[in-house]
């Protein structure tokens, strides 16, 4: 295992373009959440010309639906959700500026071309491993969309937050880098 | 005969959904500890090794392992000599979800319909399955089932010409498919044969065995060691980022069909394949 990167928020052009596929990397600052319901909303709110709940310039999104917090916690079990539900709307937010995404499994190749074009990273945070990732974030506040319960959109600040980089700007691919390398006939 | 009151399975029901989710299954614990000695990845390795905290994590402070706490799925069996007093049986278990769902701070997964997707905000309704039997005892299994894995499973009615290599072919295919999305290692659960809906059910019970144990037929047991060594060969690994542990078990029922068909039934389990399960003994009417 390489010794993991620190990643400051925002995450600026001259940052992902220091990123590789397979870069183990620690994320600290804000980041914001959201998956299907608060995607299409967001989508929906450009369409119409109406805010953002959120600048998407050099931001990220964390695709991630937690559970409710018990007394005493930040935030519930936070573990990612499948990315590839978000593929229709990814591309129309990293136009607007948007350079990362935390998620898990595949992404579709428009998405992997809107990355390659606009500058952004797709990162996989350990699916299922909820408890232990919610013992990273510091702070959890809903911003937009309240209406949501668990898919509201929510600005994290998070400490040491464990990733992978999946998918880079130039779009090596570390599903199909890795997949090659252990693949026995 | 015997009698059992509503409120026990209602309580029942609460309890099994809340451990289900806080603590993962010891022979999955043990897969892992398994899997562990044998991964070569690097990465493959840190995410084994944080999988295992994630679930001493859940286990020692009491949270769910996943915030994808799941569609409540239960397999029940009813004595046909137990008469359920009280209430109605389905609607207490659906009474139990909802308090489980609410006591143990589950997420509420569920939407009242599949077009409008609304969320019902209790996690109900559960899916049940039931099924009678003999004897005066309900034993309750719940099976918590989150769709990161749910939505990778898949179903073929492969032809009888197809044979085995079609029916094992249409199994390390869907694997293959599903990538890293269900949150491998996985469990694979096979159901073959019956009809449409008889193996998609195969597929699902199965993936409620200890991991480790094989189908009690010999020749069942063979397939799925085969069918194991290819998964693990498409080189997925741990979470999808390469290694050569993508499954930690593949579970095989089968079911006499048709002359004409052979449908092959695939339902993934994520490394969090939750179940518990608890017998109530029902009261001698008096």
């Amino acid at each position: 295992m390489s010794e993991a990167i620190h990643l400051e928020t925002p995450l600026t052009q001259d940052k992902v373009k220091g990123l590789r596929a397979g870069d183990n990397v620690l994320i600290s600052g804000v980041i914001y959440t959201g998956r299907d319901a608060a995607h299409k909303k967001m989508v929906e709110a450009l369409e119409q010309g109406t805010d953002l709940p959120f600048a998407m310039k050099d931001q990220m999104i964390y695709f991630v639906g937690p559970t409710p917090a018990k007394p005493g916690q930040v935030i519930g079990s936070a573990g990612p959700t499948t990315s590839g539900r978000m593929d229709a709307y990814s591309p129309k937010l990293i136009a607007e500026g948007l350079t990362g995404m935390i998620g898990k499994g595949l992404r579709s190749p428009e998405v992997i071309e809107a990355m390659k074009k606009h500058g952004a990273v797709y990162f996989g945070a350990i699916g299922g491993a909820g408890a232990l990732i919610a013992k990273r974030i510091v702070s959890a506040e809903v911003i937009a969309y309240p209406e949501l319960g668990p898919e509201a959109v929510r600005r994290l600040v998070v400490k040491d937050f464990p990733v992978i980089v999946i998918i880079d700007h130039e779009g090596n691919n570390l599903y199909d880098l890795g997949k090659a390398q252990y693949k026995r006939a | 005969m015997k009698e059992l009151f509503v409120e026990e399975i209602i309580s029942a029901v609460e309890k099994l959904c809340i451990d289900a989710n806080y603590d993962l299954g010891s022979d999955i614990m043990t897969g892992f500890h398994k899997a562990l000695k044998e991964e070569r990845s690097p990465l493959g390795i840190e995410v084994l090794e944080r999988l295992i905290e994630n679930a001493e994590i859940a286990h020692q402070e009491r949270v769910p392992m996943c915030q994808d706490t799941g569609m409540a799925v239960f397999f029940v069996e009813i004595g046909q000599d137990l008469h359920v007093v009280g209430g109605d049986l389905t609607e207490a278990i659906n009474e139990g979800v909802r308090r489980g769902y609410d006591l143990g701070y589950l997420r509420k997964s569920v939407v009242k319909d599949p077009f409008e997707r609304v969320n019902t905000g209790d996690n109900t309704p559960a899916v049940i399955h039931y099924d009678i039997v003999p004897g005066d005892s309900l034993h309750l299994v719940v099976a918590p089932k989150g769709f990161g894995s749910e939505n990778m499973g898949g179903l073929k009615m492969c032809k009888p010409s197809e044979g085995l290599e079609g029916a094992m072919q249409f199994v390390v295919d869907t694997v293959e498919r599903a990538g890293g999305n269900p949150c491998p290692p996985i469990i694979v659960g096979v159901g073959v044969g019956g009809t449409m809906e008889k193996a998609t059910f195969l597929a699902k019970k199965s993936l409620l065995r200890e991991v480790g144990k094989h189908n009690p037929e010999e020749r069942l047991a063979k397939i799925e060691k085969e069918l194991l060594d290819r998964v693990n060969r498409l080189g997925i690994g741990p979470q999808g980022f390469g290694g050569i542990t993508t499954a930690l078990a593949v579970n095989l029922e089968v079911y006499p069909t048709h002359i004409a068909g052979m449908p092959v039934a695939v339902n993934i389990g994520c490394h969090a394949t939750r179940h518990k399960e608890i017998t109530l003994q029902g009261r001698v009417i008096k």
